[in-house]
């Protein structure tokens, strides 16, 4: 279906990435919130509190980050489109609900405005520390849908997106922005309602005796949910449970239960990769959300010094495009991949698993506080001592 | 299962009026006997007959626990959260879709230990949901441990020596914290128990309803008060019900008595989302101003919008 024209805010727009969030889940049709304060997420919230009554929503300022990251699993629950924001500490403490979330298969979207860790950290300032976390934060084996904007306009985009997948797939979706994209002031242009396309909950069309909770239709690994409150009489856990919904403790329905989530995400679906000039390049950088800002600078430098390089923006970050990373770090022309990014060595990880040894992998780390300097990104291109 | 318990449970009438009531494919359960777990889980039943409610309206939100079971048991739609954050969830549930009752069913260790921080805030808050705390002044599931309700001085697993702490009296947490309805009975209490929790059913607002319960596996043996027929005889000698008794003279002394049981508190309270329509309305003026009734994500497909 369409987004609802009179909450959409069509126009063309000078704000911050934290608004543009706000907007974007506004445009998705999230209807509901609830946070903590946290710098520097707390603006997305700030944002929803005065929007949201104006829209037929409400956002709730819980005690914690435990009660806001519960309250959104029951609202979705409730039948609505929720969502909740944090930072740093703030995520860590919303971990368990994650899990919850994935258990449970409820579709509900979970923005994190990295900052600088661990522990309280850099309250105000950047860092891409957060992408283990996102993928390994809560215990047990689980999918992890990721998506890393970076820029403003791209935090309104992903954040839709980040809705409609959650409801394709029935799963917690993450949007990873950092406190450069949250706090960066850019354009943003908000599209027509009619031109925002928005995924409807899919509600099951079984009556309550046929329908069972976890039961997926012939080719699916999505099961459909039953609305609440219309006699369905449907049971919810976080403990390991059977397709009617039941806890079962046995290796065997755990296997059944995991193997399906672990599957469900169609990966080459969800997949958003940007390439520029990568046919062919001598040295292929990669990079996501604000880094991939820095990093355009220091492969145009390159260029224009005669250097072939190309460069992949991962947008999803989890799942892990494995097999495109593959493809595209392993050409024969490449004498080097680079990974910039503003941790200490995440994702590196990732494309060098994918490369498997193929090709020299050099990560182009930061601990965080601030973006990186082009002229380092430009110094590992060009393999000068930096 | 032991031929005792076979037998016990054969005799469980066929047409037993709790039957259609529960998930009986997952019967039995894992209470032990003479736990009160049961008998609450039948006041509610009850209360829930008596109250009006329409059925599938009703929903029911456990933590983890022995009690957090109660949400698997009952034939309602029913949510099995994590520890301590039942309450939260269903504070989400109840403000994303206000025509559900909901009620929160779990026991002292998860909704005042882990789960205390959520407890008063909602109780200040006054979301309208209904608490129902099954004390049984132990962790039942894990084996035993000390919780915040334990008794100065009782033996657990975790303190071999006695409890060297103070517990909670519930009630008065509620109470000053803000609840509208604040109420305690004993699983003894069956007939008390089913009114108080069609009361607190029918108070907009945060009601809570403490159910002090024998848990002689895990409690009442470690701590000479004998099995779950002596537990009930001793609510049964050393309860006293002061019904608006101030909430800080209600108190719970298993050892001596009194066991202060009764309705405490039931006060006008404009519940949250009530304060929550007037006070944007008055905000943002009532043609801007979106309220926030049953909206559920269906409607945006409706031609008229909201």
């Amino acid at each position: 279906m369409r987004s609802i024209k009179e909450a959409v805010m069509t126009g063309t727009h000078f704000i911050d990435g934290d608004v543009a969030c706000a907007e974007g889940a506004i445009a998705a049709g999230c209807r509901f919130s609830a946070g903590y304060p946290i710098t520097p997420s707390t603006e997305v919230v700030e944002r929803l509190a005065s929007r949201f009554p104006l829209v037929g929503g409400m956002f709730v300022q819980m005690e914690d980050e435990l009660a806001s990251s519960i309250a959104i699993i029951g609202a979705a629950w409730g039948g609505v489109k929720a969502m909740t924001v944090s930072s740093g500490p703030g995520i860590s403490l919303m971990q368990e609900h994650i899990g919850l979330a994935v258990m449970t298969e409820t579709p509900t979207v979970w923005v994190n405005v990295q900052r600088g860790g661990p522990s309280t950290g850099l309250p105000t300032l950047p860092a891409q520390a957060d992408m283990m976390q996102a993928k390994w934060g809560s215990h047990g084996d689980y999918p992890t849908l990721a998506l890393c904007p970076n820029s403003p306009q791209e935090a309104f985009d992903l954040t839709i997106r980040a809705f409609n997948f959650a409801e394709l797939y029935r799963t917690p979706v993450l949007v990873m922005l950092d406190e450069a994209v949250g706090h960066m002031l850019e354009k943003v242009v908000i599209p027509d309602a009619e031109d925002i396309d928005v995924e409807v909950r899919r509600f099951t069309g079984k009556s309550p005796d046929e329908y069972r909770p976890y039961e997926c239709a012939e080719g699916s690994l999505v099961p459909d949910l039953a609305p609440v409150g219309q006699g369905y009489y449907f049971h919810v856990t976080g403990l390991t449970h059977d397709d009617r919904g039941y806890p079962v403790m046995t290796p065997e329905t755990q296997e059944g239960l995991m193997y399906r989530l672990m599957n469900k995400i169609d990966v080459d679906a969800v997949t958003d990769v940007r390439e520029s000039e990568v046919e062919g390049c001598e040295v292929l950088v990669v990079s996501y959300g604000i880094t991939s800002r820095v990093a355009e600078r220091a492969i145009r430098d390159a260029r224009s010094q005669g250097l072939r390089v190309g460069h992949l923006r991962l947008v999803t970050v989890w799942p892990f495009p494995e097999k495109l990373i593959r493809e595209r770090c392993t050409q024969a022309s490449i004498l080097r991949v680079i990974v910039a990014e503003l941790n200490l060595g995440q994702m590196v990880r990732e494309v060098e698993r994918a490369v498997a040894g193929a090709k020299p992998v050099r990560l182009v780390g930061h601990p965080g506080g601030a973006v990186h300097d082009p002229n380092v990104i430009l110094a590992a291109i060009l393999q000068e001592a930096s | 299962m032991s031929s005792r318990d076979t037998q016990a449970l054969q005799s469980v009438p066929v047409n037993s009026p709790m039957e259609e009531w529960l998930r009986m494919d997952r019967m039995p359960h894992i209470w032990c006997p003479g736990c009160g777990i049961g008998t609450a889980v039948n006041c509610f039943v009850r209360a829930v007959e008596k109250s009006g409610i329409p059925r599938e309206k009703l929903v029911v939100v456990s933590g983890i626990g022995c009690t957090g079971r109660v949400a698997g048991y009952l034939k309602l739609d029913s949510f099995h959260t994590t520890h301590g954050r039942a309450i939260p969830f269903a504070i989400g549930l109840k403000l994303a879709n206000p025509e559900l009752h909901v009620v929160v069913f779990s026991g002292d260790g998860d909704l005042i230990a882990i789960g205390g921080n959520h407890f008063i805030h909602a109780a200040r808050r006054n979301v309208n949901i209904t608490v129902i705390c099954v004390n049984n002044f132990t962790y039942g599931m894990t084996g035993g441990q000390v919780a915040p309700t334990s008794p100065k001085g009782s033996v657990a697993t975790t303190t071999p020596y006695g409890n060297l702490e103070s517990p909670f009296n519930l009630a008065h947490l509620a109470d000053s914290s803000g609840a509208s309805y604040v109420a305690r009975y004993t699983t003894y209490h069956v007939r008390p128990l089913v009114n108080t929790m069609k009361e607190a059913l029918a108070k907009n607002g945060f009601s809570f309803v403490e159910v002090l319960s024998p848990c002689p596996t895990l409690f009442g043996r470690r701590n000479r008060f004998g099995d779950g027929l002596d537990i009930m005889r001793l609510f049964k000698e050393k309860s006293i019900r002061r019904d608006g008794l101030s909430t800080d003279a209600a108190t719970v002394d298993l050892q001596n008595g009194p066991i202060v049981v009764g309705r405490f508190k039931d006060r006008p309270r404009e519940a949250f989302l009530d304060v929550y329509n007037d006070a944007m309305t008055k905000a943002l003026g009532k043609d801007r101003f979106r309220p926030y009734g049953p909206v559920t994500m269906r409607e945006p497909q409706d031609s008229n919008g909201w």
